[in-house]
């Protein structure tokens, strides 16, 4: 009890200390709010925006955005990840591809990208999807590949077919990283969603922000920071409690292997 | 109560399913050669062993002799490269349901409770669901480790994971079971007491069991018969038999006809490794 209690208090004091040095600051040196808001014009800043209604749309496209690129992006990569570490050819062929395609920065991607896929949530989408997809993608291959060998022996000797194999001993194995790999995703998705609303939107969290900055309003440019660490931490969140759910055996795979 | 139906059950199925004058497991000329980047590696060379139905035999050899690639070969993992390999008469061409096997690391699957591993080689043969359940608690209980059905892997202890190593073998009842140095990787009091315990098993199953080891203690306080395998290319360099009395007990180990036995091997290992003057 004590200890939860310390586990859960001590960030929000860290929390309000930093915000209380930010006020003062602000006050002490007479920041003007152009450069740095004091913390009660952010707190109005979301206050207006969420009360009175007017930051619920931007929020929704940004999460809209972000669950289906997040969910596309996982699936193909845990499809095209589970077909790259069992059949060796598909390997040859495409694994280059695939290496040549991770070395390069996907938000440089982002304008092509917006030229194909058009100013709405689409292109977003897809975004977020091509970003999201290769932590998850080459954290399914390192899991699947990792099995132990000894494991896949025993089965072998007690007659179990290639498809128990798969589903009791190599996906379970390989569920540590995937989670690994999906907990990045989700941060690395949220980049995604924010680039492609910089370079060309009219909603989203992203393009709030730009037209806060650009307005020099900074009250709502923090009021859009704040929300999407708080989709961020969320998400996170979410999958690190999932993790530990399911793959109770292993509390060490919790930290990435892909980072 | 459910330990003695398992023990009665257990002797009814060894009495039916061997026939005593087919060996259990027959090698004859056996070659395997092991194919690497610098070149072949051959690991066993023209070995050939007879093991007769219900008779405790281990193979001591020096590390890396090959003892496992005869465990492997011997459970159908691995193809030899020249002769023949037999179980109970019937030629080895891969994994097979009348044996079962004993690897020398637990191998248990972290995910999966202590019954859903022991009923491993039963769901693999989609075995009925009630009756494979009855038979894997039966064997959880042979092994002692009633109580713990539900537990994880990683809630036991290394001697624990390997009891359920050793019911899951048993769990199909084969009439052969392989095991591969099971007790090396625990310390030496557990291992001694997982002695008595396989002898107990075996007793009152009477499978045909081939123990790969490198302890010539064990070899000697289980075994009817002591097989000394050269430094690789595996090859038989000595057979023994051991009659010691049965039950072995922990007194066994201090008798003079054991320390005799132990003292003849260790002649024979350090003779076949080269090593110098003890």
């Amino acid at each position: 009890m004590k200890q939860t209690l310390l586990r859960l208090g001590s960030p929000l004091v860290t929390f309000a200390f930093v915000l209380l040095a930010w006020e003062a600051a602000v006050r002490l040196f007479g920041v003007p709010n152009y450069i740095l808001p004091d913390v009660s014009q952010v707190v109005t800043a979301l206050y207006r925006g969420y009360v009175d209604g007017e930051f619920w749309p931007h929020l929704f496209f940004t999460m809209k955005a972000m669950l289906l690129g997040y969910c596309a992006g996982s699936l193909l990569a845990l499809i095209l990840g589970g077909l790259l570490a069992e059949a060796p050819i598909f390997e040859r062929f495409v694994f280059p591809l695939v290496i040549a395609l991770q070395s390069m920065p996907k938000v440089a991607l982002a304008p092509l990208v917006i030229v194909w896929f058009g100013f709405g949530i689409e292109s977003k989408i897809v975004l977020v999807a091509l970003i999201c997809f290769f932590p998850i993608f080459i954290n399914a291959i390192v899991g699947l590949r990792s099995v132990d060998p000894n494991l896949v022996d025993m089965m072998k000797a007690f007659g179990c077919s290639s498809l128990d194999i798969m589903l009791q001993v190599k996906l379970p194995h390989a569920a540590g990283p995937i989670f690994a790999g999906l907990q990045i995703g989700v941060v690395l998705g949220l980049i995604g969603a924010v680039v492609g609303e910089f370079i060309a939107s009219t909603q989203g969290l992203g393009f709030l922000i730009q037209n806060g900055a650009n307005a020099l309003d900074l009250g709502i440019v923090f009021a859009g920071l704040v929300s999407l660490a708080v989709i961020g931490v969320t998400g996170t969140q979410l999958l690190r409690f999932l993790h530990a759910r399911l793959v109770f055996w292993d509390r060490k795979s919790a930290t990435s292997v892909a980072s | 109560m459910m330990a003695h139906a398992a023990r009665e059950q257990m002797q009814d199925m060894a009495s039916a399913t061997t026939d005593r004058n087919v060996p259990a497991v027959l090698l004859e000329r056996l070659h395997v050669t092991y194919a690497t980047a610098a070149g072949p590696i051959p690991a066993v060379a023209d070995l050939s062993l007879a093991i007769e139905a219900g008779s405790f035999v281990s193979v001591l050899g020096p590390s890396g002799c090959g003892k496992s690639t005869l465990i492997k070969v011997i459970s159908g993992l691995l193809a030899p490269s020249a002769g023949r390999v037999e179980l109970n008469g019937a030629p080895v061409t891969g994994p097979r349901p009348d044996v079962g096997i004993v690897f020398q690391q637990p191998t248990l699957l972290p995910w999966k409770t202590v019954l859903d591993n022991v009923l491993v080689p039963l769901r693999a043969r989609k075995a009925p669901r009630e009756e494979a359940i009855a038979r894997a608690e039966e064997m959880i209980a042979l092994v002692k480790l009633k109580g713990f059905e539900r537990n994880y892997p990683f809630e036991l202890s290394g001697g624990m994971q390997q009891r359920v190593a050793l019911a899951r073998a048993l769990i199909h009842d084969p009439p052969v079971i392989v095991m591969d140095e099971p007790f090396a990787a625990l310390d030496a009091l557990t291992r001694e007491q997982m002695s008595l315990e396989l002898q107990r098993l075996w007793s009152h199953s009477r499978k045909t069991v081939l123990f790969v080891t490198h302890s010539i203690s064990e070899a000697v306080f289980l075994s009817d018969r002591v097989i000394v395998l050269s430094p690789r290319p595996a090859r038989i360099v000595k057979d023994i038999r051991i009659s010691l009395p049965r039950p072995r007990t922990t007194a066994t180990m201090a008798d003079a006809a054991f320390a005799a036995a132990c003292d003849e091997l260790r002649r024979q290992l350090y003779a076949v490794t080269g090593a110098g003057e003890r």
